[in-house]
């Protein structure tokens, strides 16, 4: 085999690839919409990497996605499309506010209680669709869809509800300040507060952004999950489910433990990505209009890592980059933000056509056998 | 190994991404760093000569987007007004979450906007702690008061009880089913205006004209589904009601249709909503978020004292009121209802706009 088409054949090609044609098809549809495509590429560049503020954000933004992304690529390796992530997100919201709010334990122990509720939350939710999917076979694409739905009301429903409802606005209280992510509140204090005014880094990058220590969990969540899958017995079950169900039921593995033993950890991940979004970024449920696409824009995320949970680390960061710097070419040359949702969208359907280049890879060697002969 | 391998490629792939964005640059690059440093001075300086150079307005939408058939879509429209109008540089920024707030308003800052405004209270905390942070730029809201508001800092609410009576007085003497309805969107302070300025001009005309008429009020909890809003009004329309007002938001636009589909009248509001169904909306009650977001932009550009109150507008700015062409309403009642926005506006009548004020309003 030669080298070319060994380079072809690795996975991360094609997502590079499919990177490459997104970020071309979005320069003609920016043509076409009358801006000059290398000046907003130019402003995508330099509004996400030249101010240490930027990176924050895009790290800020990318946490979410992430853990949704780990969550649907560890589902998709136990042959499970957990389409469900979206709603395990939004009970993961709605449960740490609610714990939030009602609990106000000492910080060390509030802020893991917080994000053990929001976990345990999405664990239920996913586990549910696990369990209809184990005992009555309901395939958990439907149960899950139904799900978001009922989560997102639930949400509104709380955002509402008496106790929580913070008068004239559309949300609930904050949670109490002991739940809240420690660089947020170290920020606060006194003596954070003097140490963040004084170094210009830590101004712009923690004092003037919602910086929080959920990137931390999400990288953490990544590689446990893929030590989970890799390096363990479990795993190892976990997957044989993944390839082929009938083949690990014949192996002696049991197939309904582990369908629902695989959403009740994708659910608590969405969860846990949830409970974050709470302590570190919003610190409240508003009502929602329409989903926010955590747990959609996550199944992005796991498609452009091909289902790696360590990949969605760095595609997590892509989709936030573009999502982030998308905004500064909208407000600066105005070109209409669809634009970005265009490049996105590219990007996820050449990775989708992924499979396209390993055939490419093979007619190549072919022809190099050919001309060797 | 082979994770290895991919983590690293991983970051490759990530490095490329962002290389496309360079590589694009790369036959211009060195202009293109020159224009970086360019900024960059640009930034330094702004200081001293920010009034030689542009006057430069942005807003940062809410979650609706700036296409959403209402005060979003009207702000901007009011923009591009002053942009016609001044010749002063204009922009927008959606949001698409509710975290989107503050990262879009600094980003407005990081790009030397001289006034940055929020459109709806939604937004409210958001406007409030970046004021605070960025006291060298000047921000306004829409809809939103503030119990102090920061130096820097311009509210703008309406009189939106105004032409709700307004519209109540002219659904009170067009109904034929002495019943009448109304949709809120949520539960707040903006619509509550609505709701109770409409009841309380309905009870007037129903007291001038000396019948009962009921008004049904229900909320849709929402202010995007409109299908929520169609079912709501369908329900109303059958239970007797013949006129519809509604204070929704995208949710009328279901109302609207369902007006349409019964050949009912529904109420419009915000902006002239006749063109939605010609034959069916009565009238609209007009909240003319570019009117305002045009006055007060301008009052910033020429240098006034806007910050740390709140502006109130009305009658009197021609900020809200009801359109002067309603085909589907007789032409008697719209005199009458001109004279009731005059007595409005010497406040002969002053409507209510919240519960407390609408049980101590005296017919």
């Amino acid at each position: 085999m030669n080298k070319a088409s060994k380079i072809l054949k690795k996975p991360i090609t094609s997502t590079v690839i499919a990177v490459l044609f997104g970020f071309i098809v979005a320069a003609f549809v920016l043509l076409i919409a009358g801006c000059n495509p290398i000046e907003a590429f130019g402003i995508l560049f330099r509004s996400v990497f030249s101010k240490p503020k930027y990176v924050a954000n895009v790290i800020i933004k990318a946490t979410p996605i992430i853990l949704t992304g780990v969550s649907i690529a560890f589902a998709f390796k136990v042959g499970l499309f957990n389409i469900g992530a979206e709603g395990q997100f939004v009970m993961g919201t709605v449960v740490a506010t609610i714990v939030g709010i009602c609990l106000d334990l000492p910080p060390v122990l509030q802020f893991p209680v917080v994000l053990l509720s929001g976990m345990v939350a999405g664990a239920l939710f996913g586990g549910f669709v696990g369990f209809l999917k184990a005992k009555f076979g309901i395939h958990e694409v439907i149960t899950s869809i139904m799900l978001n739905w009922i989560a997102f009301y639930f949400c509104n429903f709380i955002a509402a509800t008496k106790t929580f409802h913070q008068p004239n606005t559309n949300g609930t209280y904050p949670i109490n300040a002991s739940g809240l992510d420690f660089i947020f509140n170290w920020k606060k204090s006194e003596a954070g507060r003097e140490v963040v005014i004084n170094n210009e880094f830590l101004r712009e990058a923690v004092g003037k952004t919602d910086m929080n220590i959920g990137f931390i969990f999400a990288i953490a969540a990544a590689i446990i999950i893929a030590i989970l899958l890799k390096k363990t017995t479990k795993g190892y079950e976990l997957r044989a489910v993944g390839f082929n169900q009938y083949a690990a039921e014949f192996a002696g593995i049991n197939v309904r433990k582990n369908i629902i033993h695989a959403m009740v950890i994708a659910g608590a991940i969405a969860g846990l990505a949830g409970a974050l979004q709470i302590t570190g970024v919003a610190q409240k449920i508003s009502t929602l209009g329409a989903f926010e696409n955590y747990g959609f824009n996550g199944m992005s995320v796991a498609l452009i890592a091909n289902s790696s949970p360590i990949g969605s680390i760095f595609a997590g960061l892509l989709f936030a980059a573009l999502i982030y710097g998308g905004g500064s070419i909208q407000s600066e040359i105005g070109a209409p933000s669809e634009v970005i949702n265009i490049m996105i969208g590219t990007i996820v359907f050449f990775v989708a056509l992924s499979k396209v280049i390993p055939v490419l890879a093979d007619k190549l060697e072919k022809k190099e056998v050919k001309k060797d002969a | 190994m082979r994770k290895k391998m991919l983590a690293l490629l991983m970051v490759m792939a990530l490095g490329t991404a962002t290389l496309v964005g360079c590589g694009g640059n790369s036959n211009s690059g060195d202009s293109n760093d020159a224009k970086t440093e360019q900024d960059a001075n640009k930034e330094d300086t702004e200081g001293e000569d920010s009034k030689e150079k542009d006057f430069s307005v942005s807003m940062v939408t809410d979650v609706g987007g700036v296409n959403d058939q209402s005060f979003n879509q009207s702000a901007w429209e009011g923009l591009q007004e002053f942009k016609k109008k001044t010749g002063a540089e204009v922009s927008y920024l959606e949001s698409t979450q509710e975290s989107d707030y503050s990262p879009n308003l600094d980003k407005q800052v990081e790009e030397g906007k001289d006034l940055v405004w929020g459109i709806g209270f939604a937004m409210a905390d958001a406007v409030k702690e970046s004021a605070e942070m960025n006291p060298e730029v000047h921000y306004a809201i829409i809809d939103n008061a503030y119990e102090e508001t920061p130096e820097n800092l311009t509210g703008v609410v309406f009189n939106a009880q105004d032409p709700s009576f307004m519209v109540g007085y002219v659904a009170a003497l067009s109904t034929k089913e002495d019943k009448v309805g109304f949709v809120g969107g949520m539960h707040s302070a903006v619509i509550d205006q609505f709701e109770y300025g409409y009841r309380a001009g309905v009870a007037y005309g129903a007291k001038e004209l000396k019948k009962d008429i009921e008004v049904k009020v229900q909320y849709a909890e929402s202010f995007s589904d409109s299908a929520k809003g169609k079912a709501i009004a369908t329900k109303m329309y059958s239970d007797g009601c013949d006129i519809v007002f509604h204070a929704a938001g995208n949710v009328g636009t279901g109302v609207i249709e369902a007006a349409k589909e019964a050949g009912k009248f529904a109420i419009g509001v915000d902006r002239d909503q006749s063109d939605l169904a010609p034959e069916n909306v009565l009238t609209s009650a007009l909240k003319l978020v570019n009117v305002a977001i045009e006055l007060v932009s301008e009052k910033a550009m020429n240098g006034e004292e806007i910050g740390g109150k709140t502006y109130t507008f009305g009658l009197a700015e021609g900020a809200v009121g009801i359109p002067e062409n309603n085909p589907n309403m007789d032409k008697e009642v719209y005199e009458k209802t001109m004279a009731i926005k005059d007595k409005i506006a010497n406040k002969e009548i002053t409507p209510p706009y919240n519960e407390e004020t609408f049980n101590d309003f005296a017919l």
